[in-house]
């Protein structure tokens, strides 16, 4: 990623909620293992994990708002037009095919992973239009 | 599309790093305006231009202007 004052939040914002995944992933990983987690709370503790996931996406959106640098918003642009062709054509056809019994399930929170997965595809194609310069998100 | 924005920068002795501090963006921009793999925005197209002290058509050529001398 170029270091525009931007992406340095950007990069911050993403260690902090990456840490917060760990940490809750763990936490509830750990309560549900051992029986820990009270009734009243099971759905509350399940979905705890994924709000840094979602914060992700926001962190992402703030710094579309925040870069003031137009060529390195519009890598970043594409890089998320890839993430999200690649993840929708992706399980568009899992879907197909699941439903046809030729593949098992998948836990949706995968289609997160593969989104982030179709962002580092993107920042290949970016790479690959625009040469070093493009090597930018 | 093509420019003259390296002509232009080389003229003041300027690296692309100098060049984007004066307009406030990447190194990485200045690359790809001046190798015309990217086009900027009219605002810093006119950002360009006022540093340069020319009108936008003497740094930028016009694709338009280009296809009819071709015909």
């Amino acid at each position: 990623m170029q270091r525009t004052p931007a992406t340095k939040r950007y990069n911050w914002r993403v260690v902090w909620l990456s840490l917060a995944y760990a940490a809750l992933l763990i936490t509830a990983v750990y309560g549900f293992k051992h029986q820990l987690v009270p009734s009243s709370l099971k759905y509350a503790v399940a979905v705890l994990p994924a709000l840094p996931i979602i914060g992700v996406f926001v962190a992402i959106g703030r710094y579309l708002i925040e870069e003031q640098d137009e060529f390195v918003r519009m890598l970043m642009v594409r890089q998320t037009l890839w993430a999200s062709g690649f993840t929708l054509s992706v399980w568009t056809v899992w879907g197909f095919l699941e439903s046809f019994d030729l593949v098992g399930h998948v836990d949706g929170y995968w289609v997160a992973v593969c989104w982030f997965f179709g962002l580092g595809l993107g920042g290949l194609a970016n790479k690959l239009s625009f040469g070093d310069t493009g090597s930018g998100c | 599309m093509e420019n003259r924005l390296r002509l232009l920068r080389a003229e003041r002795n300027w690296s692309q790093q100098d060049l984007g501090q004066r307009l406030e963006v990447s190194r990485q921009s200045v690359n790809a305006i001046e190798t015309g793999k990217y086009d900027p925005s009219l605002p810093l197209a006119f950002r360009i231009a006022e540093l340069f002290g020319l009108p936008i058509e003497e740094i930028f050529v016009s694709p338009s202007s280009r296809s009819s001398k071709a015909i």
